[in-house]
């Protein structure tokens, strides 16, 4: 499977590194040089020796897309900092590219909760602590 | 008529003010508290704190009964999702957005977010207007109303040169609505005369400019037209 990840922040990058253990082609994409880092952080080899792909560019330009590989990919990850270009990247992999499986990080539950009914594949992690709180507060 | 304005920069609060001015009911939403406060020495209870992209802040600004969503934020994601759930969730008639960058456009447009303004193109256009070097100019392109209207300046030796209106042989779904000549623009009739020189507006269905511009211009195809 060819995996693009948008995103090498700390869940980007990791979920990158488990992709590419478990086989699979992958590719990161992130405007900040510097987030490559994540990716090499606790590996015995770097990560484009390990067989990944990494691309700076800006998710919103379809260039840096292209490059890093979005018309070959079977599941793309938005994972940004940014709700909103996750959310707009998401729709243009979907809608676009025609990437048959999208998921997208969403830290505000209203809004992952209504892309979800619009079928948009989404992890809020917002909602996950507030159901993990309640349950561990409410126990006491 | 109820109006919604996201983002309080120059173009929404000029946009709020003169909407205010033309007795519209108008919300303006800002993000940046400092920015909020100043805002609100003017527009008082008309501007409210908060983020357009969130579902609450648009519902307490009342998007449910709104007419209009004009998302102007200096945040290319962020219009295109202030307008998106503005318009698929809440059912708002109509949207307008600002495209910041206009190599985002093609966001907008894939996204359904129609009409998409862009400052950029917009002097682009008008410089192209005043310097005339391309053959031909898109003036307005509203692809949801399919209409698009260009002009083009009449080449000497060209087809349409020296022929009247009604003896221009243009495709179906076209139309000479204005000419400009000498500085000033006049509505032709069939029997006015084009002459070279004569910059001419054309109304069309898109997908029609190739066929006309031949009729304009010399050395291209078409030309060789013999109506």
């Amino acid at each position: 499977m060819f995996i693009l990840i948008v995103g090498s922040g700390r869940v980007g990058s990791a979920v990158a590194k488990r992709a590419l253990e478990g086989g699979h082609d992958v590719s990161v994409l992130d405007s900040d040089p510097l987030s490559h880092e994540r990716l090499d952080k606790d590996q015995s080899t770097t990560w484009e020796d390990a067989g990944g792909r990494f691309t700076v560019g800006t998710a919103l330009e379809v260039d840096a897309l292209i490059e890093a590989g979005v018309e070959e990919a079977d599941v793309f990850l938005a994972a940004t900092s940014g709700d909103n270009t996750n959310l707009v990247i998401a729709q243009i992999a979907q809608r676009r590219f025609k990437v048959p499986r999208v998921v997208v990080r969403v830290a505000d539950p209203g809004r992952a909760a209504w892309y979800a009914e619009q079928g948009l594949l989404t992890i809020c992690p917002t909602q996950v602590a507030i159901d993990q709180a309640e349950r561990l507060v409410l126990a006491a | 008529m109820y109006v919604i304005i996201a983002g309080a920069g120059k173009v929404g609060w000029n946009l709020a003010r003169e909407l205010i001015a033309k007795d519209r009911e108008v919300t303006l939403i800002e993000s940046d508290h400092s920015r909020y406060r100043v805002v609100e020495e003017e527009l008082e209870h008309a501007v409210q704190y908060g983020d357009a992209t969130e579902l609450w802040v648009l519902e307490r600004a009342g998007i449910q009964r709104a007419d209009l969503m004009i998302a102007v934020t200096g945040d290319d994601e962020d219009n295109i999702l202030i307008c998106q759930m503005a318009k698929e969730k809440y059912n708002v008639q109509r949207i307008v957005a600002r495209v910041n960058n206009p190599r985002n456009l093609q966001h907008f447009r894939m996204l359904g977010i129609q009409p998409a303004v862009s400052a950029t193109d917009l002097i682009l256009r008008l410089i192209e207007h005043e310097v005339p070097e391309y053959g031909l100019i898109q003036l307005l392109a509203l692809e949801e109303e399919h209409l698009e209207i260009i002009e083009l300046e009449v080449g000497e030796g060209s087809v349409a040169a020296g022929r009247r209106v009604q003896d221009v042989p243009l495709p179906d779904g076209s139309l000479i609505i204005s000419v400009l000549r000498g500085g000033a623009g006049f509505v032709p009739k069939s029997e006015t005369v084009i002459e070279a020189g004569d910059q001419v507006l054309l109304i069309l269905d898109p997908g029609l400019e190739s066929r006309i511009t031949g009729q304009f211009t010399v050395g291209q195809a078409g030309v060789s037209t013999n109506a």
